[in-house]
């Protein structure tokens, strides 16, 4: 049997999903940790982030792919800081345009994406040496991927820190609102928390194939 | 203190607002070097060093892009700079200490992607500081970095022999440390500064 190199196989949905969960960029590739850590205060400025990351992400994997075959190797890595950082100078500006409220709650971490791992990972271990329509798939499943694990964290740290979801209270008045899970310290603690229930989720999965196994495999 | 003084700027990236732990700037390294005691002391010089020497070009790019009015230029510069600082200090630690090379591996070239040096030349950019308090934000922030990393490091060699579940052990176990670090970090937020 012939096994097609990797450039010529065709596009599936695992492409997409790959980015998305097996192989989340936060969750399970622990990249990315700065922006994730440090906007995710409110659901607004994490929805921001992941879509902007997103976008970035989309932006270079194209171009890196059209221009896989002219870039010499040498300079590859320089070559595509210099694209993500064109790209990003874009979102930089488009946002300022748009909400100088979400601007200032950001941040420098619009700007800070250059140097956002999960960007030039992809554009070095995957848009490098794929065509451009499955550089795409696969740059859009990292990037839902990235927003899914920012909302996971981004929603958590506003329901306990400040008592509501996307601006809107909760709890009514009564609530005492948990202070410390939106500062610093609360962004390591509910990654911890998230990181300690996806591993405790692995390990029922495999502890119930194991027994499955045991099962068929007993004997009478 | 006044907040526009050397010694408090110096003081503010040191403790008070500490890259790593209040920022949350550089947490690859953070968590990838911070096995050992000894690795853990030369990334932080190396990072200082990487910092310095970008936090002084970044100035003086600056001065040039903002008097011929190329701001938009600024990131592409900045990343340019610091990409080659990295360069130098590689070839410097390989030429110096090849042992040294050998135990930071990847994490030195990755310098690079340490988002603290790239957010020390934008905060500092963006805070309008002279020439000198650029310098004394750098070295602070340097050794604000090493020192996160060495307590780190400290931590997480009397963890390897604690007795944890084995769901929670590795990255879980390690955020949860440097939660309770940062914690620790907030009671110096009482000294000033933002």
């Amino acid at each position: 049997m012939v096994t097609l190199p990797s450039e010529q196989k065709p596009i599936t949905t695992d492409t997409f999903l790959r980015g998305l969960w097996e192989e989340n960029p936060v969750f399970v590739m622990l990249l990315g940790l700065c922006p994730t850590l440090a906007v995710t205060n409110t659901t607004v400025n994490a929805i921001a982030m992941g879509l902007a990351t997103t976008f970035v992400l989309l932006g270079s994997s194209a171009l890196v792919s059209l221009l896989r075959k002219q870039i010499p190797k040498q300079v590859r890595i320089a070559s595509y800081i210099v694209i993500i950082a064109t790209f990003v100078t874009i979102v930089d500006y488009a946002i300022h345009a748009l909400s100088l409220e979400l601007y200032n709650a950001l941040g420098a971490f619009i700007q800070l994406i250059v140097v956002n791992c999960v960007i030039l990972g992809r554009a070095e271990s995957f848009a490098s040496k794929h065509r451009i329509s499955k550089s795409l798939v696969n740059a859009l499943g990292v990037g839902a991927g990235f927003t899914f694990a920012l909302l996971c964290l981004g929603t958590v740290r506003e329901i306990l820190g400040s008592g509501t979801l996307l601006g809107f209270p909760l709890f009514g008045d009564g609530f005492q609102p948990w202070v410390v899970m939106v500062l610093p310290p609360g962004g390591f603690f509910v990654t911890g928390a998230w990181l300690l229930l996806f591993a405790w989720l692995k390990e029922r999965k495999q502890r119930k194939v194991a027994e499955q196994k045991e099962a068929v495999h007993a004997p009478g | 203190m006044h907040p526009d003084d050397l010694s408090f700027i110096f003081l503010n990236a040191f403790i008070i607002n500490n890259f790593v732990l209040a920022y949350f700037l550089g947490l690859c390294p953070f968590l990838g070097v911070s096995g050992k005691l000894d690795t853990a002391w030369n990334m932080g010089l190396a990072t200082t060093f990487v910092m310095f020497v970008s936090s002084v070009c970044a100035y003086g790019i600056n001065t040039l892009l903002v008097e011929y009015d190329l701001e938009f230029l600024r990131l592409i510069c900045y990343i340019a700079v610091i990409a080659s600082a990295v360069q130098l200090v590689e070839m410097a630690v390989k030429k110096l200490s090849p042992t040294l090379f050998r135990a930071l591996g990847i994490f030195l070239p990755l310098i690079t992607t340490n988002c603290a040096i790239l957010g020390l030349a934008l905060f500092q950019t963006f805070k309008e500081y002279s020439f000198l308090q650029s310098v004394a934000y750098s070295i602070g922030a340097g050794a604000g970095f090493t020192l996160a990393l060495m307590l780190m490091a400290g931590l997480r060699t009397r963890m390897d022999l604690a007795d944890v579940p084995a769901i929670s052990r590795g990255a879980a176990l390690s955020f949860m440390l440097a939660g309770l670090l940062s914690l620790t970090f907030m009671g110096f937020a009482g000294l000033g500064g933002h």
